[in-house]
């Protein structure tokens, strides 16, 4: 069974055994009772008169990585801002069905999506840290969120988190649009994980970045998954393959066509067309 | 042009050679139209300068103005500009802090918080065709609204509101553009660790807006020290003999006077006239270096 996973993730390139010895523990291990952290039903959303996301059904187990995947264009960015109401931002979208989180449906009247996104925090496609110091962007999330007590050490261990504290320790006064792309993307996560929310999601965090980049960032999100529940979309199957616990695999026109353990999905996956797009049949 | 001799492509040769031709007529062409400009302002500064040659002085800035050319020579009781410079200066200031407050407001309200309607984009397209109407008709309006109905008579605040009127309009077209400019991921990044509206737009969008912004309103206040219509038609005065003391002060202004110089027979006045407009371009200068300068230093991508 492993063998397969290892078998796609050295397509990839990478050493199949670079996973630790504990990251399959954790997985493979003793299997404790899951609790969905966010669930959705028959969520629906549109852009306009376009609907991008068809009814979907999804529940998201609490710390584990799960993975969406699907063709370009298949709403994956939309299911992904859909959890912490960031589709608000979008003059045109609208929302039907439910997300919830913590059994909460977020898109009840009395919720604040502020304060949602204070839970839920968020990583881009591109690196977009702010024209300030490294140190600023970091503890940008703890002065917004007026948790400014002891910035200090938050910004070092979320740095220290986000495996960049050793790069720029000596350098926390620069701009942080002076670091390389990878690092500005590790940059952003530690400014994410800073203020300590419950759930990481990530836009296809390494899409910009060359491969020793991207396997930095794809380590992270294994360690984050520790503490963190970590939604990420990709592009790179191998990548989710690597990476991930649960895969959902998204197609064209906004259809969830397939939800389960990443093994299976990439093992024996149910859905012909899911098993068309894995093989890279199309898409 | 080319050694190559061989292979298709060089069929066809001759269209080539006529089509760069054309581009270098064109650039030709272009070359002139920047000289044109540029000879016209160098021709201009250089007359200014050698009329005004020996008149500008100490004296000049700190004395009031006077009829008799005498007092403007060395030696004379002195007289000047005085009046009129601390009056153009008044007049800026007070412009600056209310075209400010207003048009950055106006700008980040349409582009921050109103919701696509119809209303604001006639709004908008009003704004704009505003920044289009002659200054005379805002000196009509300045005095009809500030002299007259809110009774403040030919005083510098009267003077300095319908400026603000005049350059208000293009104040918030440059100060929209400047928002609009801030990308969106920058926003999405404070939205994303929880950040309030407010709070986006105070530590993301002005910051980065900031040096647009002033940009534009700095060059939009450079072209109001320079007007006259508008002042005279609120009542400014071309000759005073003491600078305004208070916002409802009568108040004169640098090309009133200047203006009132050109018009007197003596020869000399011409020079005296002169001298003003080198008082009144070095303003200007000052003023758009400091904007070229906030653009370059202030620049948060540099
Ligand atoms: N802001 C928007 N306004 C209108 N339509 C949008 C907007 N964002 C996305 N869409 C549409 O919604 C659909 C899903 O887009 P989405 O960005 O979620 O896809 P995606 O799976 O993330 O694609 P990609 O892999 O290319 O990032 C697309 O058809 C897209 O055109
Ligand atoms: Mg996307």
């Amino acid at each position: 069974m492993e063998t397969d996973r290892a078998r796609l993730a050295s397509r990839g390139g990478e050493d199949p055994d670079r996973r630790t010895a504990s990251d399959r523990d954790r997985r493979s291990g003793t299997p404790r009772a899951e609790e969905p952290v966010i669930e959705s039903r028959d969520l629906s959303v549109f852009y306009g008169e376009e609907q991008a996301l068809q009814g979907i059904d999804m529940s998201i187990p609490e710390r584990r990585v799960t993975a969406l995947i699907g063709p370009s264009g298949c709403g994956k960015s939309t299911f992904l801002r859909s959890i912490n109401r960031m589709n608000d931002l979008i003059d045109v979208a609208r929302v039907e069905g439910e997300l919830y989180f913590h059994g909460k449906n977020v898109y009840d009247d009395d919720v604040d999506p502020v304060a949602l996104r204070r839970k839920i925090g968020m990583v881009f496609q591109k690196p977009n840290p702010f024209p300030k110091s490294i140190f600023d962007n970091v503890a940008y999330g703890l002065r917004v969120q007026g948790k400014d007590d002891d910035v200090e050490r938050k910004v070092r261990t979320a740095l220290e988190r986000a495996a960049l504290l050793d790069e720029v320790e000596d350098r926390l006064d620069e701009s942080g649009l002076d670091l390389s792309g990878g690092q500005q993307q590790r940059l952003c996560i530690a400014r994410a994980i800073a203020p300590d929310p419950e759930v990481i999601l990530m836009d296809e965090p390494a899409s910009a970045l060359d491969p020793v980049a991207t396997s930095q960032i794809e380590d992270l999100v294994e360690e984050l998954a520790r503490e963190y529940t970590v939604v990420i979309v990709t592009h790179n199957m191998q990548q989710a393959a690597r990476i991930s616990d649960k895969t959902a695999v998204f197609l064209t026109g906004g259809y969830l066509a397939e939800f389960d353990d990443t093994s299976k999905i990439f093992e024996n996956p149910q859905n012909q067309r899911v098993e068309d797009y894995i093989t890279g049949k199309f898409g | 042009m080319s050694t190559e001799t061989d292979g298709s492509f060089v069929d066809g040769l001759e269209d080539i050679e006529r089509k760069r031709l054309y581009g270098r007529l064109f650039v030709a062409v272009c070359f002139a139209s920047t000289l044109v400009g540029v000879v016209a302002l160098v021709a201009l500064l250089a007359d200014v300068l050698y009329e005004s040659w020996g008149w500008v002085s100490w004296e000049f800035l700190t004395y009031p103005p006077s009829q008799a050319v005498e007092n403007f020579l060395p030696g004379g009781r002195g007289a000047g500009i005085y009046p009129a410079l601390v009056g153009s200066i008044f007049l800026i200031a007070l412009t600056a802090v209310f075209t400010v407050f207003l048009g950055v407001g106006a700008a980040i309200y349409l582009e921050e918080y109103a919701a696509e309607s119809r209303l604001k984009s006639f709004v908008e397209a009003n704004i704009a065709n505003l920044a289009g109407v002659p200054s005379i008709v805002y000196g009509l309006l300045g005095l009809a609204i500030f002299v007259r109905w809110f009774q403040l008579g030919a005083s510098l605040i009267a003077g300095a509101l319908t400026l603000t009127l005049l350059i208000l309009p293009i104040v918030i077209v440059s100060s929209q553009e400047a928002l609009r400019a801030v990308p969106d991921s920058q926003r999405q990044a404070a939205y994303g660790v929880g950040a309030t509206k407010w709070q986006v737009i105070r530590d993301v969008v002005l910051p980065r807006a900031l040096p647009g912004i002033m940009t534009g309103t700095i060059l939009s206040l450079s072209r109001a020290i320079g007007e006259t219509a508008p002042i005279l038609m609120v009542g400014a005065s071309t000759s005073l003999f003491v600078a305004p003391d208070g916002l409802t002060s009568p108040f004169s202004a640098m090309p009133m006077t200047i203006f009132e110089w050109a018009t007197l027979p003596e020869a000399e006045f011409q020079h005296i006239a002169a001298a003003g407009i080198v008082v009144l371009l070095t303003i200007l200068l000052l003023m758009n270096a400091t904007a070229i300068l906030i653009r370059n230093r202030y620049d948060p991508r540099s």
